[in-house]
């Protein structure tokens, strides 16, 4: 309970002395024990109960139940109320106890990770959630970090160690922590052991990038930040071992202060739903005043004068209380319109739900062995109404792995795969020609390595650039097999490249560059990195060769290359710029590569300033960048080389599929404008067919107003033009404010893509908030780094990415997946379905509620308002939990309108879950008037027939228990034949299910009502013998025919006709699928996407930071080792897209025949032509459908019913005169 | 290989049931099922309404309202309340033939057997033979649990204290002179009331059970001398008890009163002229109910019922009537790929 009572006193400022457990024990500062479990043993039933009733409809049953106990009022037994309400209780308190076992499993599995600890001196094996507050614990490669650490010393030189923060914060890239030099010289236990250091800093806080605290030692303070810290969640990486101080251990922890509690979300049906629940509660007051009122006027009229045989309870004494009584016996009996078991049983229902999604095989990645998993249980049907998809970039639609593509080499593009319906171009293998080539590497054009081998002297060229103009770092565990560790992925690409084409960077020194060229060992002397920002975009090294000559490699963005060329190059930049420009059509990022010989006089000139400028106290950057600009001039060109930002596989065809079913996707990076364009382009959000693309990237209010009032008016001048919109991060702030909010939502949405780039995690929050609260639409944020939890926490629905990056996204999320492509299998396949599912069962749920318990109400007016129940009290115990229950729970769980693959194909069946069609309030109002009808039915029906029948002995069938059961059991018919033509995907579960419940209503019930109960218990079971007197009498099963015919046959005539005149699409859908069964045609498979016409884009590939080439230089770094960069191996799947696109069109093409109707119509229309021959009606009415008959029918016919044919042909030229000659063409 | 098995480690399970693709019967309401569904169910109702119509025309019903609301019914002067045993005749006359079995009712109106208050005044224990229960009956009796000078009442409560008391005889007029036609009590209770839900003690003689207990208080004779002709018909399992003891679901209810099964009536009452000689001593006016006896035979499908035979033949005939307009829709609207 440590950290309860530290996190009650606000701490102010953390005091940590090292090595002094005494000292820190007097804070009480939490340990490294962490809990996310809510119970334990003794604690959970207590807690659980208290919890369960803060659900309104618990404490409502409770209520009920109260009620029951006081005997004038009690018209039930307890038993009806506390069965259902214990089994509710009793399956949440063992869902709540699974999830919480899970949590200490989890919980004990992190506490018990083993940590070495520094005490007295030694290291010791000590368990995660015994580490304290000032203790020194020793962390080697690889391992979590168990708590909150101030780097005091590390294996490496200078202190520095390198981390991997994915699980912290999403980024993959490494990065550095270093200790304060004091500390990083203790190196070894037995100094440390003598360390007593004393930290003063913040209190546990939540910034990740934050930290302020003061380290005082031997009577000197040191200065701390967040580039001293470890923070729990981290890896170590590359580093051999290090030693820590815990600062925050535990629940202070950054992660744990990060990881607050989830925003609980609710679905909009659950809102409906909880509305809908409030107005029955409204009706059912309704209806018990009304019960009362005619209690009241009953008693006085009728009751007052009855009392010789029915005198009032002793403590009635008037009409009034009687009545008063009357409605809380109503309110009793009534409340079955809003049963319990609505309630656990739509919890079930997307139970079942969740696991067919975590089930799905085809949402699993056997790549990375992560099968889809529904975190949240409770969102599912939510999955079926999304209208907004905000995504995240990186990691999400691309795989962030980059390949090197295409290159332009002097004016010669390579890497051009020739034709994608040709064979599979074969990819190259360097080994044979290069022992050194990472086996990884992907190419295919063999020309560039047949001018490699040559000795083309520009390739050559181009390649030593790309060996030397880097800051990657190089790792050799054995002879030949390197490791780069690339700080962006674009370098390692490029890196990789060269050295697959001879040109291997094998290591590196402050001052020296060693490559292998061409099998040929060649050390560089490096001069100088002028390292890339984001203002240069370009980087260059200057390095002097063996021979001596002094070279400058640089490298890119084409924009700001180009101008610094040689005016020389002016040719060869025209026809490298047509490649730069066919590159970014293609949607890569490209480079371009220049180089410039220095003479060693223009060399020491330019070192001497740089020199100067590098010393220089203030503006030094200016400065720098003024002295690299200096030098990077009059460059000659040397090509330009293409990467792909690889794309998550099928991110295309899901973004096309998902915007056919009117879904907007919203791309929300923080990458930079132009790749996010690029990744627009490339995953076809934004097409060449699009009118305009606008950007908006003002910097200040009125700028922004201005771009975005001029689209506005464009966008509004033509509704049937597609725009799209990219808006910047700054600019994004702007729009976000309170009076531009709108006039951006109005625009934003009439575009049909949105790209918001440079924006930050808040923002993306904000935009997101920004559509829920403006569109009133169901938003889905789908992301896979820390950047993104913002977002995915405020969208209704949240979606992480299981893949390389971190996990904080995933543990945020409500749903994870590891493929972008899943998504739309997510929405259309398992949301659709879980939203019709819910919405059918809703409808039916409400439907036989209602038409369970109104029966009440109408007998109220015969039996003096009395609160007698029509039905025996084990009905109304076991209606909703057992007759009922499980057919409607199985169609909620298993129904299905039209097969999977149907939903992806037809993608438009996914928008009555946006227009929130199926389960509304209309829907609702039908359902319930369509429950009361039934209700009105099942009185009225058995009223009229058994008042007067009798048995066929003479004994009257009008006693009540007859009436009972007679009523029952109608209802309980309707109800299954009505819950079998809800049901729309018969499975044997079903099946068992609707007969086991019919079954399980006759066979309870003969219990009931048999000898062995009633002399058990005499007084509860009144009913002896019912059951089987009443279903014995024919006039009862007639009465249940008659009664059930009246409350079926319209419904089924409705559908009908509905079906006919107004089909929705699923219902044509599913009739394709069931009745023509037509095959579905294979989809072929092409290779590439189809190429776009050349607008002009371009695209550059750099980290977003700076390189280590202040790290490298400096020499700080030299036992970095390195980073395996795993290279998946990817297709490009196919583009059925453009299938799908062409199907869109020709949306119908099957043929204009139903012959199996036909076929079964065809008997009864003989039968129509006879009656309208001999009753002389005029048959021009039937004559459309019989020719239409005749075409359908014959073929179909002549061969099973040859006979009937013949007699319809005769038939026919009697009665419409129509030549036989032509019938038997026909039938011919 | 093992690398293949290690990267599907979490692949769930491919089966028909996991990736719901569990073979499946999807109906549709195609027009070949609903259309001839229609016009088969319409047909069966019509054949079945017709059958019952029928069978209802044919059998014969007899009601005579026996009240005496009316001051020249013959009845009238029983309905002042100070008059004890007061007997009167209600002569009616049959003009053919009642087939025989005929039954005979005795009906009320206005009353209201099922209200709850009503139908839960009983004591089930008692009623099963419980001596326990004789001493100390439910509290749901209340408030016919003890008398004014708290002794138990046994049977106790509302229902059993309210039962019908009027007793009928039937003469046929034959020459002037009255034939009694016997009348059958045997057997009109339901089985299970008499053999197994209603049990006197297992005290011989009966009346001994009793002691310390008093009746009813609207009741003339204690529950062990509910029948003196037949000692077996006594107590908890006299069939007249039986057949009040069990509660009529509506407000106007009618209840078996005795059989014509025997001697020269087995055959049904001939026609002629016929008197009933009520013994009137069961209040209904104070509360504007009415009391009449009824007469009728039987079929398969037990007594008069025009009801249901109506509604069976309307609704048969909605059937095939919405049948034809389903069709004629079908035939103008048809599937839209049909176009």
């Amino acid at each position: 309970m440590t950290h309860f009572v530290s996190h009650v006193s606000a701490e102010e400022e953390r005091r940590v002395r090292a090595n002094d457990r005494e000292y820190n024990e007097k804070f009480q500062y939490a340990s490294n024990c962490i809990m996310t479990s809510k119970y334990n043993i003794i604690t959970f039933l207590p807690v659980n109960l208290f919890e369960q009733f803060q659900e309104v409809a618990n404490t409502y049953f409770l209520f009920l139940l109260i009620l029951q106990l006081i005997p004038q009022i009690s018209s039930l037994s307890w038993f009806t109320t506390i069965v259902p309400l214990a089994l509710v209780l009793s399956i949440t308190a063992v869902k709540d106890a699974t999830d919480d076992y899970f949590r200490h499993k989890s919980d004990n599995q992190v506490n018990n990770r083993q940590s070495q600890v520094l005490i007295r001196g030694s290291l010791q094996n000590e368990k995660w959630m015994n580490v304290r507050v000032g203790d020194i614990i020793k962390l080697e490669n690889n391992q979590f970090v168990a708590a909150d650490l101030l780097l005091l010393s590390s294996s490496e030189p200078h202190g520095l160690c390198y981390i991997e923060t994915a699980e912290l914060d999403g980024e993959t890239n490494m990065k550095v922590r270093q200790s304060v030099s004091v500390t990083s010289e203790l190196g070894d236990p037995n100094n440390l052991a003598s360390f007593d250091g004393e930290v003063v800093c913040e209190p546990p806080n939540n910034k990740l990038d934050r930290f302020c605290g003061t380290l005082y030692w031997r009577d000197k303070k040191y200065t701390l930040t967040n580039q001293n810290m470890l923070l729990r969640g981290c890896v170590l990486r590359n580093t051999e071992a290090c030693y820590g101080l815990v600062i925050f251990a535990g629940p202070d922890t950054k992660l744990m202060q990060n990881s607050g509690r989830t925003k609980f979300k609710r679905t909009s049906i659950d809102r409906l739903m909880n509305t809908l629940v409030l107005w029955i509660f409204g009706f059912l007051v309704c209806m018990g005043v009304i019960l009362a009122v005619g209690n009241a006027v009953w008693e006085r009229e009728v009751g007052s004068l009855f009392q010789s045989y029915l005198p009032w309870d002793p403590p009635v004494d008037n009409f009034l209380f009687s009545a008063f009584l009357s409605f809380w016996s109503y309110v009793i009996i009534l409340n079955t319109v809003v049963p319990i078991s609505l309630y656990v049983s739509v919890e079930v229902i997307r139970l079942g739900h969740s696991y067919f999604i975590n089930w799905d095989q085809q949402m699993f990645c056997s790549q990375c062995n992560t099968a889809a998993e529904a975190r949240t249980t409770t969102l599912n049907e939510e999955l079926g109404q999304v209208e907004y998809i905000f995504s995240d970039k990186t990691g999400t639609l691309t795989q962030n792995i980059m390949s090197f593509n295409k290159c332009s080499i002097n004016g010669q593009t390579y890497g051009e795969v020739t034709d994608p319906l040709g064979p599979q171009p074969k990819r190259l293998d360097f080994t044979p020609f290069n022992p050194l080539a990472d086996p990884d590497f992907c190419f295919y054009d063999d020309t560039l390595l047949e001018s490699v081998k040559v000795g083309d002297l520009h390739t050559h060229e181009f390649f030593r650039l790309l060996s030397l103009c880097h800051t990657v770092m190089s790792e050799e565990k054995s002879e030949g097999e390197l490791v780069y560790k690339a700080q962006s992925p674009d370098e390692g690409a490029l890196v990789t490249a060269a050295r697959n084409f001879g040109f291997v960077f094998r290591s590196r020194t402050p001052g020296t560059i060693t490559t292998i060229e061409m099998g040929r060992p060649v050390t560089y002397t490096l001069l100088a990195i002028l390292d890339f920002n984001n203002i240069r975009k370009r980087m260059s090294v200057i390095v002097r060769n063996p021979e001596g000559k002094i070279r400058l490699y640089c490298k890119g963005a084409d924009t700001v290359l180009l101008e610094r060329l040689h005016p020389c190059n002016h040719e060869l930049m025209n026809i490298t710029s047509d490649h730069l420009n066919e590159y970014a059509a293609d949607g890569l990022r490209t480079l371009a590569l220049a180089y410039r010989d220095l003479s060693e006089d223009e060399w020491e000139a330019w070192s001497a300033s740089h020199r100067c400028a590098d010393k220089a106290t203030d503006c030094r950057e200016d400065r720098l960048a003024a002295a690299y600009e200096q030098i990077e001039q009059d460059m000659m060109l040397l090509g330009a080389t293409a990467i792909e930002d690889k794309l998550q596989e099928g991110v295309p065809e899901t973004i096309a599929v998902l915007s056919l079913a009117n879904i907007k996707i919203w791309v929300l990076t923080g990458d930079k404008q132009e790749t996010a364009v690029n990744i627009g382009y490339s995953c076809k959000m934004l097409t060449d067919d699009m009118t305009e693309v606008f950007i908006i990237s003002g910097h200040t209010v009125q700028s922004v107003r201005q771009e975005l009032r001029s689209e506005h008016v464009s966008v509004l001048d033509d509704v049937w033009i597609e725009f799209a919109l990219i808006i910047n991060g700054h600019s994004l702030a702007h729009a976000l404010e309170a009076d531009m909010e709108t006039e951006f939502v109005s625009t934003a949405c009439a575009c049909k893509a949105v790209i918001c780039c440079r924006v930050t995690p808040l923002q993306k929050a904000q935009v997101v908030e920004l559509i829920k609260k403006h569109k009133k639409a169901v938003t889905l944020a789908i992301g896979d780094g820390a950047n993104d939890v913002s977002m995915i926490k405020s969208a209704h629905i949240g979606v992480g990415i299981s893949g390389q990056e971190g996990i904080q996204a995933v543990l945020a999320s409500d749903y994870s997946f590891s493929q972008f492509r899943f998504l739309q299998r997510l929405l259309l396949v398992h949301g659709r379905w879980s939203y019709l599912r819910m919405c059918r069962f809703l409808c039916y749920f409400f439907y036989k509620n209602f038409a369970f318990t109104m029966v009440h109400f109408w007998f109220g007016f015969f039996c003096g308002f009395s609160a007698q129940t029509v039905y025996d009290q084990y009905f109304i115990t076991l209606y909703n939990i057992v007759y009922t229950s499980l057919p409607v729970l199985a169609m909620g769980i298993f129904d299905q309108d039209v097969p999977d693959q149907r939903s992806l194909e037809y993608p438009k069946l996914y928008e009555p879950g946006q227009l929130n069609l199926l389960f509304n309030k209309k829907e609702f109002f039908i359902c319930i008037a369509q429950g009361i009808y039934t209700s009105v039915v099942l009185f009225f029906v058995p009223y009229a027939v058994l008042s007067d029948a009798t048995q066929s002995n003479g004994v009257p069938l009008a006693d009540y228990q007859t009436f009972a059961v007679t009523t029952a059991t109608a209802l309980v018919i309707v109800v299954s034949v009505q819950i079998t033509l809800d049901t729309g995907f018969w499975t044997v579960i079903n099946h068992v299910f609707v007969w086991g419940s019919l079954g399980s209503y006759f066979t309870i019930m003969f219990a009931l009502h048999s000898q062995t109960l009633f002399r058990i218990f005499p007084n509860q079971f009144h009913f002896v013998g019912s059951a089987q007197s009443t279903l014995l009498q024919p006039v009862v099963w007639l009465t249940i025919a008659l009664a059930t015919a009246i409350c079926i046959v319209p419904v089924l005539a409705f559908r009908f006709l509905k079906l006919d005149l107004k089909p929705q699409l699923s219902d044509t859908v599913r009739y394709t699928q069931l009745v023509r069964q037509k095959k579905r045609k294979p989809v072929g498979r092409s290779g590439r996407l189809g190429a776009r016409g050349g607008s002009r884009r371009s695209g550059y590939a750099f980290a977003h930071q700076e390189g280590f080439g202040e790290l490298i230089t400096s020499g700080k770094n030299m036992r970095l080792s390195s980073l395996a960069l795993a290279t998946f191996a990817s297709r490009h799947s196919s583009s059925w897209i453009d299938t799908l696109r062409r199907k869109k069109h020709t949306h119908a093409h099957t043929p204009p025949k139903h012959c199996k109707t036909c076929k079964i119509c065809f008997p009864f229309l003989s039968l129509i032509c006879c009656l309208t021959y001999f009753t002389s009606t005029p048959h021009f009415l039937f004559l459309h459908h019989i020719d239409v008959f005749y075409y359908n029918g014959l073929v179909e016919l002549h061969l099973n019913a040859r006979s009937q044919c013949f007699f319809l042909l005769f038939a026919s030229q009697a009665f419409f005169g129509l030549p036989k000659a032509q019938i038997m063409l026909m039938y011919l | 290989m093992v690398k293949q098995e290690k990267a599907s480690a979490n692949r769930p399970d491919n089966t028909a049931f996991t990736q719901q693709r569990l073979p499946a019967w999807q109906p549709m309401l195609s027009a070949g099922i609903v259309i001839p569904g229609f016009v088969l169910i319409g047909l069966a109702f019509i054949g079945i309404g017709v059958a019952l119509f029928v069978t209802s025309r044919g059998i014969q019903v007899l009601e005579i309202d026996y009240t005496g609301v009316e001051q020249n019914s013959p009845c009238f002067p029983c309905t002042d309340q100070n008059r004890k045993n007061c007997v009167c005749d209600v002569n009616f006359s049959i003009d053919t033939l009642f087939q025989g079995p005929v039954f005979f009712y005795y009906g009320l109106s206005n009353y209201f057997q099922n209200y709850r208050k009503y139908g839960v005044s009983k004591d089930d224990y008692q009623l099963s033979g419980d001596l326990s229960y004789f001493k100390a009956p439910s509290s749901t009796c209340s408030p016919y649990e003890y008398d004014k000078n708290n002794k138990p009442i046994v049977p106790c409560g509302s229902v059993a204290n309210s039962m019908f008391n009027d007793t009928f005889k039937l003469f046929q007029i034959v020459n002037g002179a009255k034939k009694q036609v016997s009348l059958d009590g045997k057997g009109i209770a339901w089985w299970t009331d008499y053999n197994i839900k209603y049990r006197n003690p297992s005290v011989t003689p009966l009346k001994n059970a009793f002691n310390g207990t008093v009746k009813p208080l609207f009741w003339s004779k204690p529950a062990y001398e509910l029948d003196l002709s037949d000692p077996a018909n006594n107590g908890f399992i006299n069939q007249d008890f039986l057949v009040w003891m069990r509660r009529a679901a509506l407000p106007n209810f009618r209840k078996l009163y005795r059989r014509i099964t025997d001697g020269d009536y087995a055959q049904g009452l001939p026609a002629g002229n016929y008197t009933l000689e009520v013994s009137y001593n069961y209040p209904v006016l104070s509360f504007g109910g009415r009391k009449k006896v009824v007469f009728s035979n039987v079929s398969w499908m037990g007594g008069k019922n025009e009801f249901l035979g109506i509604a069976y033949l309307v609704i048969g005939s909605m059937c095939v009537f919405m049948s034809i307009v389903m069709l004629i829709v079908y035939a103008k609207f048809k599937f839209p790929e049909e176009d």
